[in-house]
């Protein structure tokens, strides 16, 4: 089995990404009425038919709230209606929490001087969107590494050559993926029905140790070849701040078991992209005249500092 | 006695955790935006150090020395354990803010690594000291990048207004820690090269 190389594995890698994403659209629940968030302060809903523009227009018509509390009704600023007066584009003064579900009724709903009745709108975003919003924020917006800071150890322990870090970063992300979805389980189907929920952080670690080390004692035999490429990043992993992180921020916001892989996904892949480009800059600074002082780790924290703030940039990326 | 005045200074200075040894740069970068987390979660590094490493010295003869690594994590995460339940009786705002990186202290490299190499070893008495100093150096570099970050992002000090304006304001955002890390420690290196003549190789970074 000598073809096996990295990129194989890269590529291996990429696809049940790709493959794990589309299942997720998949689950997207189709159920959920027909309203939907266009800007952060706006909701459009779609009656299926013609209404009257003078009903439309009047904001007092629509009653709007968060389903989690609907005592408290969030003021409508205007309603207008689109050219075939189907669909309505209501607007609000303050944003929208995107990712909760809002619940938009409509009073007595007239179509040519006729009241048809109240109409209810449940507005949500699918599934799909959310774990994308999930993915994109792990990744990018609060990438780990840079805004987060976790993992820090390994990072500028790993990032001097290209080829360890590239080693290194899929190894994580594959470790990062499994160990969130295992500890996702044990949360939710052993602790929490015993109710120890304050025993996670020692299941959690635990966990992982054990995960890690089945990993490498499976590997040794079944593939030596990888085994020699990984095995040394795999015992790294353990010490980790990301790996425990990732279940711990699950358990808190109460993720599911989608939320909870994407988001461990989102955690790896952040973390391989920072340790690729911090070493792609470590290997050119071996070249240049560092003053002695700097040189080694004080050097690297303000390369990491550089990065930390063009990843700031990242910071007002939404996408849905 | 003087052993362990020596094992205390140790930890301080000659191998401070933060700035010598570079263990556990985390939490050293992402909580220090205060004085006060930077406390906060200092004084929980000194109790978790301190108990764990008299934990390992007094049961060291009943861990086999091939499990002794998983067995080190389960003794550190039962005392981060107990410590996540006392800090939010003490001061519930700070330690809503400190909190993910109180749960993580479970892998900070810095605590199991005196474990592993002093603890391990050692009687009891030694070990205490040896955990009590790694820890308190461990405070003093949190505070240190705390005030400093402080100071020159807010104007503050524990909270209290000192300029009354924000001088830098990217020292309180992510990037400002980065370099108020690596610049400390170019001075302590600068420092060293001074009193002895030679450039330390800096630490391990793991």
């Amino acid at each position: 089995m000598k073809e096996y190389k990295l990129s194989h594995l890269a590529i291996i890698t990429v696809m049940s990404c790709v493959f794990l994403s589309v299942m997720a659209l998949g689950v997207a629940d189709a159920g959920t009425g027909s309203g939907s968030f266009k800007k952060d302060n706006e909701i459009v809903i779609s009656f299926g038919m013609p209404v009257d523009e003078a009903w439309a227009k009047n904001a007092a018509n629509f009653m709007v709230s968060e389903k989690t509390d609907p005592d408290i009704q969030l003021p409508v600023d205007s309603v207008t209606l689109d050219a075939k007066r189907i669909s309505a584009l209501i607007r609000f003064r303050e944003p929208l929490n995107l990712s909760s579900e809002y619940e938009v009724t409509a009073k007595d709903v007239t179509f040519e001087g006729k009241v048809m009745g109240n109409v209810v709108f449940m507005v949500k975003k699918s599934q799909g969107q959310i774990l994308f919003t999930i993915f994109l924020g792990a990744m990018l917006i609060n990438n780990f590494v840079f805004t987060k800071y976790l993992g820090l150890c390994i990072f500028f322990g790993v990032s001097q050559k290209k080829e360890t870090s590239i080693g290194m970063g899929i190894t994580f992300t594959i470790v990062m993926v499994l160990s969130a979805i295992m500890c996702w389980a044990l949360l939710t189907f052993v602790l929490q029905p015993l109710h120890l929920g304050f025993l996670k952080i020692i299941v959690f670690i635990g966990t992982v140790a054990i995960f890690v080390q089945a990993v490498d004692t499976i590997l040794r035999k079944v593939n030596p070849y990888l085994f020699k490429k990984l095995g040394v990043f795999l015992v790294l992993i353990v010490t980790n701040c990301i790996i425990l992180a990732v279940p711990l921020i699950n358990a808190d916001s109460g993720n599911g078991p989608m939320e909870s892989l994407i988001l461990g996904l989102g955690a790896g892949l952040g973390f391989a992209l920072a340790l690729f480009l911090m070493a792609c800059v470590r290997e050119k600074l071996e070249l240049c005249k560092v003053p002695a002082v700097f040189r080694g780790l004080p050097i690297a924290f303000v390369v990491a500092g550089l990065f930390a703030l063009s990843f700031l940039g990242f910071s007002g990326l939404s996408i849905f | 006695m003087n052993r362990n005045v020596q094992l205390l200074w140790n930890g301080l200075i000659p191998e401070n955790p933060i700035f010598r040894l570079a263990l556990s740069m985390c939490p050293a970068v992402a909580v220090t935006t205060s004085v006060q987390n930077g406390l906060m979660l200092g004084l929980a590094v000194v109790f978790v150090q301190v108990f764990s490493s008299c934990t390992v010295a007094i049961f060291k003869s009943f861990i086999h020395p091939r499990i002794r690594i998983p067995a080190y994590v389960i003794v550190i995460a039962l005392w981060v354990t107990v410590i996540d339940m006392i800090l939010p009786v003490i001061s519930p705002e700070v330690y809503k803010q400190v909190e993910l990186f109180v749960k993580l202290i479970v892998v900070f490299a810095i605590i199991i690594s005196r474990l592993e190499l002093f603890a391990s070893k050692e009687p009891l008495i030694p070990s205490f000291f040896d955990g009590l100093g790694m820890g308190i150096g461990f405070l003093f570099g949190l505070c240190l990048i705390g005030a400093i970050r402080e100071f020159f992002g807010t104007g503050q000090l524990f909270g209290f207004d000192i300029l009354g304006f924000n001088p830098l304001l990217i020292m309180v955002l992510p990037a400002g820690g980065f370099f108020v890390i690596g610049f400390i420690m170019a001075i302590f290196n600068w420092i060293e090269y001074k009193l002895t003549g030679k450039i330390p190789t800096s630490g391990g970074a793991h």
